[in-house]
């Protein structure tokens, strides 16, 4: 440990000089600074691809629990689509293999294309999870609900949902802590993350441990705010009476 | 009384004992050299699978592991492989994992502080590939286009400085490795790629239409390689020294050069078709450790 060197990230990065302040102005950069950046690339790619899958996930996971034969096929088909193939190898399918198959698609930024990726990957888990939740109800509160007269999709906005997203949040909350971490595979297309980060300026800098060290700080700390935060979701909407609520 | 006189003479010679590494002694003993190998360093270094390593490099070392075996004595070394990256090779080496590492490792300042380099046996020279029909003949029409390059290496960097120093303005992609950054330059995506001279001929030669493609333009930069073992072990580098100074001298390091550069090598039997450089004619000639920041200032 005593030959540790943490000046590295006040370094500039193109002439190795350290910077005043740690912090480069204008063209020059400091490695601290590229760092705080690829931090920002991390979260937005984690972020947007949360978002996504959340969204898709609980809509293909609903799908999968109604009696429609044709949207339970649609959705089962979605979920073993994408949780079946190496998250990397579909990167790489987005990346390379969708644009040369749908030009269309060759004019979009490769953030959007793993944000979409990483979204879609995890929102088949998502899926299983969201019916998961669902079948975990008891029968006779769907039958309850049609019983009272309201339509399929009131039943489960009014009375099937509410209990099951409730039930959920644990595996959720692992999910949402993956996804961050999940999103070093952006590196091997071109994000500039902070796994690339850390494999670039370990390279130009030789001080590895301080660089890997620093960067797995960030991605803890990302991921256990998240966990903070589905926490105190977790606790707000609890109700008394409900699975997991009153205690 | 006598207990603490034994201790206090444990402790001295605990802090006699030399402060450098002996590995002549190491490879002595165990009857056993551990070279590091690397998966994909172009034609310098590279694997056949199975446990097979080859390239110009590995099978350097592996004559250096030779003259080390005569030079010690030994009836029958050892030589044992290890896989390395371009992220673990300083620490195995410096952890005694690796004797001696002889692959694409640039000798640098930097890394000076860690290790030692054998003389330079390779001098690398940083180019630009481009499409041959793209009508780029210089970095100073890269601008507004789109470069690639491997993320982890110094080619990043050396893009970086020029980018800052010329002001010309490109978007820069990375691969994940060598292979990758092609596949960017192949599809499309990039416009050119920039990367060590060997490395750039070896994938275009390897190509689906090796003409479709050309090395242009300026040397971006000048980056010595060489075989890279134990800081403060003088008697281990002058052995691998010498082994090196004799293969250039019974031209045995020059034949070994056409062999993987202008001769058809495996898997593919494709020649990288890189004649031998002035400035490695050069290196070889006026042996030498000197970092890759001397070859700048020239």
């Amino acid at each position: 440990m005593s030959n540790w060197d943490w000046q590295v990230f006040c370094k500039d990065t193109a002439t190795g000089d350290v910077l005043a302040g740690c912090m480069g102005s204008g063209q020059d950069i400091s490695y601290l600074q590229w760092m705080l950046s690829a931090w920002g690339w991390t979260l937005s790619v984690a972020l947007l691809a949360l978002l996504v899958a959340l969204v898709v996930g609980s809509v293909m996971g609903v799908l999968r629990t109604t009696p429609v034969k044709g949207l339970v096929f649609l959705g089962n088909a979605w979920t073993e689509l994408f949780r079946n193939i190496p998250l990397l190898v579909q990167i790489f399918l987005w990346y390379h293999v969708l644009p040369a198959l749908v030009p269309p698609l060759k004019g979009l930024p490769s953030f959007v294309l793993v944000v979409l990726a990483l979204g879609l990957f995890t929102s088949a888990r998502v899926a299983e999870q969201v019916k998961a939740g669902i079948q975990a109800l008891p029968k006779g509160q769907r039958y309850a609900g049609l019983a009272m007269g309201l339509t399929l999709p009131q039943t489960y906005r009014y009375v099937l949902l509410p209990m099951a997203f409730r039930i959920v949040i644990p595996p959720l909350t692992s999910e949402s802590m993956n996804i961050i971490k999940n999103s070093s595979v952006a590196f091997a297309v071109s994000i500039a993350e902070l796994t690339m980060f850390a494999m670039q300026a370990q390279e130009e800098t030789s001080r590895g441990i301080e660089i890997y060290l620093a960067v797995s700080v960030l991605y803890f700390v990302s991921a256990f705010t998240i966990n903070r935060i589905a926490h105190f979701i977790e606790q707000r909407v609890q109700v008394p009476g409900m699975i997991g609520g009153g205690k | 009384m006598k207990t603490s006189l034994l201790v206090l003479a444990a402790a001295a010679a605990t802090l006699a004992l030399p402060a450098h590494a002996d590995t002549l002694k190491k490879i002595k003993d165990s009857g056993s050299i551990t070279l590091g190998a690397r998966e994909s360093s172009g034609a310098l270094a590279f694997t056949l699978g199975d446990g097979k390593y080859a390239g110009f490099h590995t099978e350097m070392a592996q004559h250096i592991a030779d003259d080390l075996k005569k030079q010690l004595g030994l009836a029958k070394l050892d030589v044992k492989y290890q896989v390395v990256t371009s992220q673990n090779r300083i620490p195995l080496v410096q952890n005694g994992t690796v004797d001696l590492e002889c692959g694409s490792t640039t000798n640098n300042a930097a890394r000076q502080k860690d290790v030692a380099f054998a003389m330079t046996t390779y001098v690398e020279e940083v180019r630009v590939a481009t499409k041959a029909n793209s009508g780029i003949t210089s970095i100073n029409q890269l601008n507004g286009k789109t470069v690639a390059t491997t993320t982890g290496t110094t080619s990043v960097q050396t893009l970086r400085k020029h980018e800052r120093a010329t002001g010309i303005d490109f978007k820069e992609v990375f691969g994940k490795d060598h292979a990758d950054s092609f596949l960017l330059l192949e599809s499309g995506r990039a416009d050119a790629f920039v990367m060590d001279g060997q490395i750039l001929a070896g994938n275009i030669s390897k190509s689906k239409s090796p003409a479709d493609y050309k090395i242009v333009g300026e040397v971006l930069s000048v980056e010595p390689i060489a075989c890279m073992l134990r800081k403060d072990d003088p008697a281990f580098k002058k052995a691998v020294d010498d082994s090196i100074k004799a293969m250039v001298k019974s031209g045995e390091l020059a034949k070994l050069y056409d062999k993987w550069f202008m001769q058809p090598i495996p898997p593919s039997n494709t020649k990288v078709g890189l004649p031998l450089s002035e400035a490695t004619k050069q290196a070889w000639a006026n042996p030498n450790d000197k970092p890759m920041e001397d070859y700048a200032k020239k």
